[in-house]
């Protein structure tokens, strides 16, 4: 059926037109078993969407959502500093932006994916109801110029080209400390924002990117260790590398939870949300170590000998020659890693952090939606599964886009 | 590198010799490891010392005193905190095997039919695998669980030709059990049983001995069922009554008498669980069959097999190969997710490790025991599967 084989190019027979009755009978009503299949399906598929659309109609328990977007979004970080996370996003936004201009390729899928989402959901948040005694700028209009800052950007990475490479890497690596620095305030010129107060998806986003920015170094060495000639080294890294994905996240929070305040003096005083981090990039270490070692697998040995050829030593061979190529062939895997972790933050609320799962879970409890029939809890856990649903698909779709351009462009 | 002359040998000092660097280099991270650990170990046993709570695994053999909702084994809150350990960890294989099972069947089917010729059918998998891989495991699970619980009390269950209740304590179901007559249809199974397997090693070694390709094991199922099925009517038929009979749950006034009850919990855990894994392991399924050779489905057409014949004697055995390694991944996965259990009140290994930590306050040992279930199940499949891939896999010179 499909014609993409090679044939000499000018005698390619022609693609025959399918008109719609052909097109059916062949992808729907090919046989009396595919009859079957079809109908059983359409009025299945029938079935759900109308009882869906049915309950979407009807359901009362949207107000719960709608009253409790802040609380989803960032818990109860104080109204009045809401201008930092917003500051942080757009930090984030103009970044991305920039990088998609100059490097264009995952960074443009990325971009294009986050400035869609700000854009749709700006219409949505125009109509809604503002957020009570909300000091900062209004969602509608935070989303629009989140979005704005993406296209802004890319114009400007278009326009200043490879110029910006250089401070865009650096700008990418102060990133995280910068935004956790907004975010917190540390005391010094922005008040301090415990992290008691964080939550909703602020705090999902800023637990799953902690995890894979922290356990970078601790993955990569790892990833080295486990490849070392010293068996004391290598044999320490599988044995924490296979302890650690032998078990499950949530026994790794728990010792985080439980064992990590005991291990250091005065741990009593470390907060629920660096007890959670420390787990989850512990956790995230040993798999990122495992994805970086298959990256550096893939590359040939001749690369390493011609390095060792040119005088460096194994330190600066690894540094400069193996392990940069290792990362770059590895960037969609660790998309997927990030995507994993993403989903897995979740898990947190057993711990007690109220992350947009725990969020989510609050709202549901809370007395006022008491008397709603059927509760709120389904109109409650579907916005956020769309939230969760929306990120996650974005970033596995751009990451199989790179991964099939990083094919291309081997072969 | 080492090119210089062979009078050298005694010249070189210690600190350039590649190998004593690796000896001096090793000795220096073991140091650091240990000294690392024994600070770690030294606080932490300050601490318990300080808060009176020495880990101490002496607690196993006192009374738990809690109740577990459900159990493989007999089990009371008089019974030990070992005992409750081990009812956990049976839990947690009861949901991980049944899980394992059910979404090894559901992702196969759903795999297949996201390479069905038929775009409907094509495009609903995907549509199903994209929704579930997207959205968070705990979520679903919490999702399903509320949703047991919206289901009406056990006096207004949800009646299924009165074979399958529905309500929101979980699921009640009729259940064949062993009746009167069970005793005297036991040999005939037994015979039925041997009568099958000699039929096979008999055909297999006739096969090998002509060197011939042959069919045994549909044969040798229809011998051993036949046998056990002139069983069950003989035995039935001479005694008084038959040797299964259908336990149908009956509603009395506060719960079902007779049947299969399965928790809301369980349900919940076990239809999560399954239904996360097989949406990954539809996607392994899908890439081990497109990752066959297509001349080997061109042949198999070629040599007269229909298409059903042909994904199921040439392209599956050998997708199988293919598809065994990530499918232990997901097998490793689908065990180690069971700890959410906790959130939704299945009461599996965490969710006891986690009671027996809250009422004794010994976070070491019980952690120390969760790590080490968790991680021997995890070893375990891995063996498992591991000797299984081995088996499968193309012998080559």
């Amino acid at each position: 059926m499909a014609t993409t084989d090679v044939t000499q190019g000018r005698n390619r027979p022609a693609r025959p037109t399918i008109d719609v009755i052909g097109w059916l009978r062949e992808n729907l009503f090919s046989s009396w078993l595919n009859v079957i299949i079809t109908l059983a399906l359409l009025f299945v598929i029938f079935q759900l969407v109308s009882s869906l659309a049915g309950w979407l109609l009807t359901a009362q328990g949207w107000p719960a959502v709608v009253a409790n977007l802040k609380l989803l979004m960032t818990w109860t970080y104080p109204a009045a500093q809401l201008w930092r996370p917003q500051l942080a996003l757009f930090l984030v936004a103009l970044l991305l932006g920039l990088s998609a201009g100059v490097w264009r390729g995952i960074a443009l899928g990325l971009a294009m994916g986050l400035g869609i989402i700000f854009t749709t959901l700006a219409i949505p948040a125009f109509f809604l109801t503002p957020v009570a005694a909300q000091v900062s700028l209004p969602a509608w209009l935070m989303l629009l110029a989140a979005a704005a800052l993406v296209a802004g950007g890319y114009f400007a990475g278009v326009a200043a080209g490879q110029r910006l490479r250089w401070p865009l890497i650096i700008a990418w690596l102060l990133l995280y400390p910068v935004v956790i620095l907004i975010i917190h305030g540390f005391g010094g010129v922005l008040p301090v924002v415990k992290t008691n107060l964080w939550g909703g998806l602020m705090l999902t986003l800023l637990l799953s990117v902690s995890g894979i920015v922290l356990s970078f170094p601790l993955g990569i060495m790892l990833a080295l260790g486990r490849r070392s000639d010293l068996p004391v080294v290598k044999w320490f890294c599988i044995a924490y590398i296979e302890l650690i994905r032998g078990v499950p996240l949530v026994t790794v929070l728990y010792m985080g939870s439980l064992l990590l305040p005991l291990f250091l003096p005065g741990g009593e005083n470390i907060d629920q949300f660096v007890r959670a981090m420390v787990a989850v990039t512990l956790f995230s270490a040993a798999y990122l170590a495992e994805n970086v070692r298959g990256g550096l697998q893939a590359i040939p040995k001749g690369q390493a000998e011609a390095a060792r050829a040119l005088g460096l030593n194994t330190l600066q061979s690894t540094l400069l020659i193996t392990l940069p190529q290792a990362l770059r062939a590895v960037i969609p895997v660790l998309v997927g890693q990030f995507i994993g972790l993403f989903k897995d933050t979740s898990l947190v609320v057993i711990v007690g952090l109220a992350d947009l799962l725990g969020a989510a879970q609050t709202v549901v409890g809370q007395p006022e939606w008491l008397g709603t029939p059927g509760g709120v809890w389904r109109e409650t856990f579907l916005f956020i599964a769309v939230i969760y649903w929306v990120f996650s698909f974005t970033m596995s779709r751009t990451s199989r886009r790179v991964e099939q351009q990083l094919n291309v462009g081997k072969h | 590198m080492a090119a210089s002359a062979p009078t050298t040998k005694t010249t070189i000092p210690f600190y350039r010799d590649t190998r004593m660097i690796a000896i001096i280099l090793q000795v220096a991270f073991a140091i650091v490891v240990l000294v690392g650990i024994w600070y770690l170990y030294t606080n932490m046993m300050a601490g318990l010392r300080r808060v009176n709570l020495l880990p101490n695994f002496g607690f196993l053999t006192t009374p738990a005193g809690f109740p577990i909702a459900e159990s493989v084994i007999a089990y009371d809150p008089s019974m030990t905190y070992g005992r409750a350990f081990i009812v956990g960890v049976l839990n947690t294989l009861r949901v991980a095997i049944t899980g394992i099972v059910l979404a090894t069947l559901l992702g196969v089917l759903i795999g297949i039919c996201r390479l069905s010729g038929n775009w409907l059918l094509r495009n609903t998998a995907v549509a199903y695998v994209e929704i579930v891989r997207n959205v968070p495991l705990l979520l679903q699970l919490i999702f399903w669980f509320l949703l047991t619980k919206a289901f009406p009390r056990v006096q207004e269950s949800v009646n299924l030709g009165g074979l399958l209740y529905l309500n929101n304590r979980g699921v009640t179901m009729a259940w064949p059990e062993a009746g009167a007559a069970y005793g005297a249809w036991t040999p005939w199974l037994w015979v039925g049983l041997i009568a099958g397997v000699a039929f096979y090693a008999v055909r297999r070694y006739q096969f090998v001995q002509r060197d011939r390709p042959g069919v045994a094991l549909p044969w040798a199922a229809l011998i051993a069922g036949g046998i056990v099925l002139v069983g069950y009517f003989v035995a039935g038929l001479s005694g008084g009554g038959w040797p299964l009979v259908l336990d149908v749950p009956a509603l009395q006034r506060f719960n079902f008498v007779g049947g299969l009850t399965v928790t809301a919990s369980f349900a919940a855990l076990l239809a999560g669980l399954v239904i996360y894994t097989a949406a990954f392991i539809s996607e392994i399924v899908r890439s081990g069959i497109q990752a066959v050779n297509k001349g080997q489905r061109e042949a198999a057409r070629a040599v007269g097999l229909t298409n059903s014949q042909a994904l199921r004697l040439v392209i599956f055995p050998q997708a199988m190969r293919i598809m065994i390694p990530p499918t232990t991944s997901q097998y490793l996965n689908l065990t180690k997710n069971s700890s959410l259990a906790i959130a939704i009140a299945y009461p599996d290994l965490f969710y006891v490790g986690n009671t027996i930590n809250n009422q004794t306050g010994q976070a070491v040992p019980v952690i120390l025991l969760l790590m080490l279930s968790y991680l021997s199940v995890s070893l375990l499949t891995s063996l498992l599967m591991n000797w299984y891939n081995k088996r499968i896999q193309l012998v080559e010179r």
